[in-house]
């Protein structure tokens, strides 16, 4: 990695249309976006405003209509090779057993499976699931399956993590360990991260800077707010400083605005 | 209802229909029974028949043969429907050719081919192999075909975020997805595969279970069709219990009825 003058993730001009019936649905309009490497930022915006969308073209899930991806200075074709993927839904391969799901990871770049296996081990053992890796996972509560999708991911040593509200099916008590194990385990080799969220307060209490996004359609980054919170930090506990709440209070005067657009919208869509 | 309950009930169901039929073939009404046990047997008849077939040891050849056959469709079957399932799922086009063919082929009643196998494979084993074939085949490549295309999407999009190519797409994604497929139909399959044997069998063969009760048949023995009757269901029983032996084994990864969940 080292020593990358490059931004980790840089969108230029993106914009995202879908044909839908009778016409095309423009979800995301001319936006750019920095990640610089080792930097941690949350994208916060209105339920259907297009963020994952964003995200999805970050890892070449879908290309823009418009514009450009650049990945630590070179253009996206195709997928991102450089990035790490967690999901919103349930992605392990449900007939593999937890060590399975995380030593599969290292098969593309042609590790031996018994090298794998150790690794994998040991990944299961960092995420805090030593004894469940011979699990399936039906067998596993959402918090210790996200966990295993953490470690699957992480294995692999990406230079980029992107997360598309990783931890939006859990309750609240789990999240906050999983926002506590992310940041800790992101704090030993500070990758680029895009984090994907429609909680403000978990944006805040992880990232290094909040992105919010516009009511879609045509959704843009409409403020860049950067979280000058110390770390390490505890998710739970940061909740109660004051700077906290001054910050809380300033993005959501901005995302306040465009979630009542987006919940018009969707009022009026349905009447 | 407790397990105790329930296998005393399904047991006292068997005996009172076995001492109905005993009583309707044995006590006089008038001067014969209400049923005539030429055409009806009797349950300790059909039980002595059963007996004798296994103690002289006649029935395992045919045992042994409808086995063959029955195993021999199911695999060819199996392995058929596996190949033209990947195939047609991964291959739109194909697909869209050859639908009407599949759909015709499959609507055909396959007993109707039966006469056909003889003529093609001869009395033996393979004409019946061959009918078992296509009744497990359709059942198999359908399944295949399902399971191919609904892999979801979630977990495909991942898999690719890990870098995986085709190959390896297909050895952990898109195999274990059909398999599993193929599996949740193996009860069915296997089922099919017999019937494909002993229907075989009973047209027109020399040996196995069907020809037993066919021979049995032809000269008024309704005692002997019976025990035939009886011989299938308990191996068709021991079969099953089988299959879901190795369904448990190969399924262990499947969400069941007992899950255990921890929290964290």
């Amino acid at each position: 990695m080292g020593g990358n003058t490059f931004a980790a993730v840089a969108l230029h001009g993106v914009s995202i249309s879908f044909l839908i019936k009778g016409g095309v649905y423009q979800a995301v309009a001319r936006t750019d976006l920095v990640v610089a490497p080792g930097e941690f930022v949350a994208i916060v915006g209105p339920t259907g405003c297009g963020k994952s969308t964003l995200l999805n073209v970050a890892a070449g899930l879908i290309a823009p209509s418009t514009g450009t991806t650049e990945i630590l200075g070179s253009t996206l074709a195709g997928l991102n090779a450089k990035a790490g993927y967690l999901f919103q839904q349930d992605a392990l391969m449900p007939w593999k057993t937890a060590l399975d799901n995380v030593a599969v990871a290292l098969e593309p770049q042609g590790v031996a499976r018994r090298e794998a296996l150790e690794r994998a081990r040991h990944w299961l053992d960092r995420v805090g699931l030593a004894a469940f890796t011979d699990r399936y996972p039906h067998m596993l509560s959402g918090g210790q399956r996200k966990r295993v999708a953490l470690a699957q991911i992480l294995i692999r040593d990406p230079e980029i993590l992107l997360m598309d509200e990783p931890f939006g099916p859990l309750d609240a008590q789990t999240r906050q360990i999983m926002g506590n194990l992310l940041l800790d385990l992101w704090a030993q080799d500070r990758k680029a991260v895009l984090f994907v969220t429609h909680d403000l307060e978990e944006a805040i209490s992880l990232a290094d800077r909040v992105a919010v996004m516009s009511a879609g359609p045509a959704a843009t980054i409409v403020g860049n707010y950067p979280i000058d919170l110390g770390r390490p930090r505890d998710i739970a506990e940061i909740r109660t400083e004051p700077r906290f709440h001054e910050i809380h209070k300033a993005i959501w005067a901005k995302l306040r605005g465009e979630v009542q657009k987006a919940y018009a919208l969707g009022e009026g869509k349905k009447s | 209802m407790n397990r105790l309950t329930l296998l005393s009930l399904q047991i006292a169901v068997g005996i009172v229909l076995l001492v109905l039929w005993h009583l309707l073939t044995t006590i006089p009404v008038g001067a014969k029974p209400l049923l005539d046990p030429f055409f009806f047997s009797r349950p300790l008849d059909v039980l002595a028949r059963v007996w004798k077939d296994f103690y002289s040891g006649t029935i395992w050849r045919h045992l042994g043969i409808t086995l063959t056959e029955t195993i021999l469709a199911f695999v060819t079957g199996a392995i058929g429907g596996i190949v033209f399932g990947f195939v047609f799922a991964r291959g739109e086009i194909v697909a869209a050719i050859f639908d009407p063919y599949i759909k015709a082929a499959n609507a055909l009643p396959r007993v109707v081919l039966a006469p056909i196998f003889m003529l093609w494979f001869g009395l033996g084993i393979w004409s019946k192999v061959a009918l078992g074939f296509t009744l497990v085949f359709f059942i198999v490549f359908f399944n295949v075909y399902q399971g191919v295309r609904e892999v979801s999407p979630t977990i495909l999009a991942n898999a690719r975020m890990l870098g995986m190519n085709e190959r390896q797409l297909l050895r952990h994604v898109y195999w274990p997805a059909a398999l599993t497929w193929m599996f949740s139909s193996l009860h069915t399959s296997v089922g099919f595969a017999l019937v494909g044997a002993v229907v075989g069998e009973y047209l027109g063969s020399s040996a196995g279970l069907g020809y037993k009760i066919h021979e049995a048949e032809s000269v008024f023995d309704v005692t002997g069709v019976f025990a035939g009757m009886v011989i299938l269901a308990i191996f068709v029983i021991v079969i099953d219990t089988i299959v879901t032996a190795i369904e448990n084994r190969l399924l262990v990864w499947r969400p069941g009825t007992q899950t255990t969940t921890a929290q964290g």
